[in-house]
Parts: structure tokens; sequence; C-alpha cells
């Protein structure tokens, strides 16, 4: 165990290393981030009143929209050297690979999302501070998530050529659960009356989900990449 | 370094490999030991890098097997990657870290740290000649200086096993030379060498034993009158067994 969580250790601190010289992925998942809400806002902000729960679900669809781009970048970046051919050469398990993978992007996803939801929260009048440990703790099971099942989705399709289409065709089916979850959860949370135990629910789903999709995924991987 | 299971001889016996449809390898056999050169030839799409990548256990064979010493390599597990080096075609190396950074990574992951990787990455870049280029990001490399970064790469952790992919391609005369007297060097100390190669002329007096790869299909070139070349079109004109 030890020694798989020092090998995704490895990989992620290579992954934050390699985006801290070039921020490629920082850059552009925050340029489309901050796209989609401004877009939104322009949409869904009439004479400063926003329509209801928009700012729960333009969170989500910001968040999922910029994953998706960011997954498909990092396993890009893998794909140019075959390094990830290097990186399952190794003597370390499946496992570690995955991980390492799933680490650094949820540092950037999240990191993104820091700056995104306060934007959000200023377009749109959401209140982020009613509620800011249960709205984080959505947001970042959420984010894991998305990311644990989108990470093994885009490592196994890193040597398909339509890679770039497939990837969303086939991970948001399987992450709609995801979605409704943080999206009602969050709504939950903004209400005009806030109902902080559905949100507290939406958040055992979220958790639920995200025990069992890593998990599966940590179980997976290995096999799935061997070929 | 921490050692793998370690092994004298690596095989294939019978081993097949289709992608869909297409058969890549067909029944290959073929036994590799330690202190030898294997060369592999062959036209484009023979199943030389198929051959490797069932060797590296990237790949698993569709049918036989793949033995390191006496046991198939599903057997070993993980552990026997760390006695296995691999040269591909592509360099399995990342263009935004530098030289140094790229040997550590590397180094780290097969277990190595401290004094005992630094001076491993020292030797590293002292035999690619990469010294004055060790905090230079690869990115800036020329395809040469790829390849001899790439070759320490996957030498680093000291395998039992080197697997080469065409090795010379970008390789200026002396850095040639110098490859092919670090291969000499490593099959002196026990290593394996099996080298996928169109470079006769490099490879003729490098190998100890060539294999011409057709359709899939494995036979040894034998050693007699004639070039490598001369004897690997003999070999490629002879019908199929």
């Amino acid at each position: 165990m030890t020694s798989v969580l020092r090998a995704a250790w490895l990989i992620a601190r290579k992954d934050l290393r390699v985006e801290a010289r070039n921020r490629e992925i920082a850059y552009t998942t925050l340029f489309f981030a901050m796209a989609c809400v401004l877009v939104f806002a322009f949409a869904f902000v009439v004479e400063g009143q926003p329509l209801a729960d928009a700012a729960a679900g333009i969170l989500w669809v910001a968040v999922t929209f910029s994953g998706t781009l960011a997954l498909g970048r990092a396993f890009e970046r893998e794909r140019q050297s075959e390094t990830l051919r290097a990186l399952l050469l190794a003597p370390v398990e499946r496992a570690a690979v995955y991980l390492g993978k799933l680490f650094s992007l949820l540092v950037l996803m999240i990191g993104v999302e820091t700056i995104t939801v306060p934007v959000i929260g200023v377009l749109f009048g959401a209140p982020l501070w009613r509620a800011p440990w249960l709205l984080a703790s959505l947001v970042a099971a959420g984010t894991i998530g998305f990311a644990g099942v989108g990470t093994l989705f885009a490592a196994m399709l890193v040597r398909a050529q339509s890679r770039d289409v497939l990837l969303p065709v086939l991970l948001y089916p399987i992450v709609v659960p995801v979605i409704i979850a943080g999206v009602r959860g969050t709504a939950a949370i903004f209400a005009a009356e806030p109902d902080f135990a559905v949100a507290q629910s939406w958040l055992a789903m979220l958790i639920f989900f995200d025990a069992v999709f890593v998990t599966l995924a940590l179980w997976v991987f290995g096999p799935v990449m061997s070929e | 370094m921490p050692s793998g299971p370690d092994f004298e001889i690596v095989e294939a016996r019978e081993a097949s490999r289709h992608f869909g449809r297409r058969r890549a390898l067909a029944r290959v056999n073929l036994r590799c030991r330690t202190g030898e050169i294997v060369g592999l030839f062959g036209p484009n799409g023979a199943g030389k890098s198929t051959l490797l990548g069932l060797f590296s256990t990237l790949l698993r064979p569709s049918s036989g097997e793949v033995r390191f010493g006496d046991r198939p390599a599903a057997a070993l597990g993980d552990g026997v990657r760390r006695q296995i080096g691999l040269l591909g075609h592509d360099l399995f190396l990342y263009a935004d870290l530098t030289a140094w950074e790229n040997l550590e990574f590397f180094g780290r992951l097969y277990g190595s740290s401290g004094a005992a990787l630094a001076q491993s990455i020292d030797a590293a870049l002292t035999a690619a000649r990469l010294q004055d280029r060790a905090n230079d990001r690869v990115a800036g490399f020329s395809r040469g200086l790829r390849q001899r970064l790439a070759l320490e790469r996957a030498l680093l952790h000291r395998p039992r096993l080197v697997l080469l992919d065409e090795p010379f391609t970008g390789l200026d005369d002396e850095a040639a030379a110098a490859l092919a007297a670090r291969l000499r060097a490593l099959r002196d100390t026990g290593a394996i060498v099996v080298m996928a190669t169109h470079d006769f002329e490099s490879a003729d007096q490098l190998v100890d034993r060539a294999v011409c790869l057709s359709e899939g299909r494995a036979r040894e070139i034998p050693d007699g009158g004639g070039t490598l070349r001369e004897r690997y079109r003999q070999s490629l004109r002879e019908p199929s067994s």
C-alpha cells in the first residue's frame, strides 16, 4: 500500500511540475469555465435577478465542461511521447498510475473551482457563506466523483483516434448521478429557504458514488491498461 | 536500486499476437540468453515492435507464452518489470522536464532515492554526454540528444533485459559508435539485449545472433558468408516453413 501511494505521489508531483512549467491545462480550463459562467450570466441574470437554481446549475456545468477539457489534455501529454507506456512499464501496481493521475487532476480542478465558485457567487448573487463547509464538501465530493470516473475513461481512450469526441459521450452518462446530486445539493443551499438536510443527503450520495466508482476504477485500471 | 526476480533466459514459446483480425505474430519461438545481443530484423509491420512489446510485458500474447527463466511472465507479477529496460521508437521522455528531472522521476519510480540515485543520474548523464545540458528542458533537445537520454533512462535501473526499438535513429556516427560500445558492455555484464533495427551496417558487427521476422513468423538468419544485409535478404527469399 505504501509503495502504491509513494508511486502515485511521484506521478502526481511530476504532473504538477509539468503543469507549473507551461500552465496549459490551468489556463485553458479556467478560461473555459469563466466563459461558461459569463455567457450564462448574460442569459440568466435579468435586471440583477438570477433565475431560481441557475447558480447551482451553472456551477456544475462549469465544473463538468472544464473538467472534461482537463481530462483530455492531461492524457494527451502522456500520449505525445508514449510516456503512459513508460508508466505502465514501471514496477509499480497500475493502481498507482491511476491514483497519481487522479490526484493531479483533482488539484487542477479544485484550483480552477476556487476561482470559478466565487465568480458565480458575485455574478448570480449566490450565498456562498451560508454553509461554506457543506458547499465546499459538495463541490469536492462531486469533483472526486467526476475525476474518478473521468481518469479511468480518459486513460482507456488515450489511443483511440476520436478520443476527444468519445470521452464526453462515454463519461457523461456515467457521471449523471454526480451532476444531479451536485446541482440539487447546491440548489438546496442557495435556495431562498435553504434546506441543509437535503443538501447533506445529496452529499452522502456523492460520497457513496465516489467510494464505489473510485474503488471500481482502482480494480479495473490494471486489466484495462494491460493491453 | 531494489532488484526484481532475476532470470538468465527470456523466451517466447509459440507466441502469437493478434490485433483484432490482424495477425502481428504467429507462433513465434525465440530464446535469448544472458550475455548476448539478439538483433530482430524484418520489413515494416513484420512484428518486431510487437515482439518487443511481449518481452516487455506491456502486451500479452493471444496464445503461447513469454517466459522469464523457468517461469511465465504472468507468474512473476509487477516485480519482473524492474528487470526490464525498454527504449521504444517513441522515447518515453517528458518534454517539459529537464534531463535531470526525467531521470530522477524514472529512477524514483524504480525505487531508487537519495545519494545512490544522484550518483546513477550523474553517471547516466556522463554516459549520454549531456552533463552540461542536465538542467535544460528536453523540449529543446535534438532527436539525437533525446535518443541518448532515452537510452540512459531505459538503463538507469540496470535491467537484466534490455529491449531496444530502432536505437540508432537520429544518432550521428560518434553517438552510434558509443551506443554500440555501450551495448557490448551491457552484454559483457550479463544483460540480455534484444534490438529491433533496420540499420544493418551498425548491427553487423554488434549482434551475436540475428533473427528475421516476416509476416509474423521468426527464423534465424544463419551465420556465414556475406554481410548481414545480404544474409537477411537471402533469408527473406526462403519459403516459410
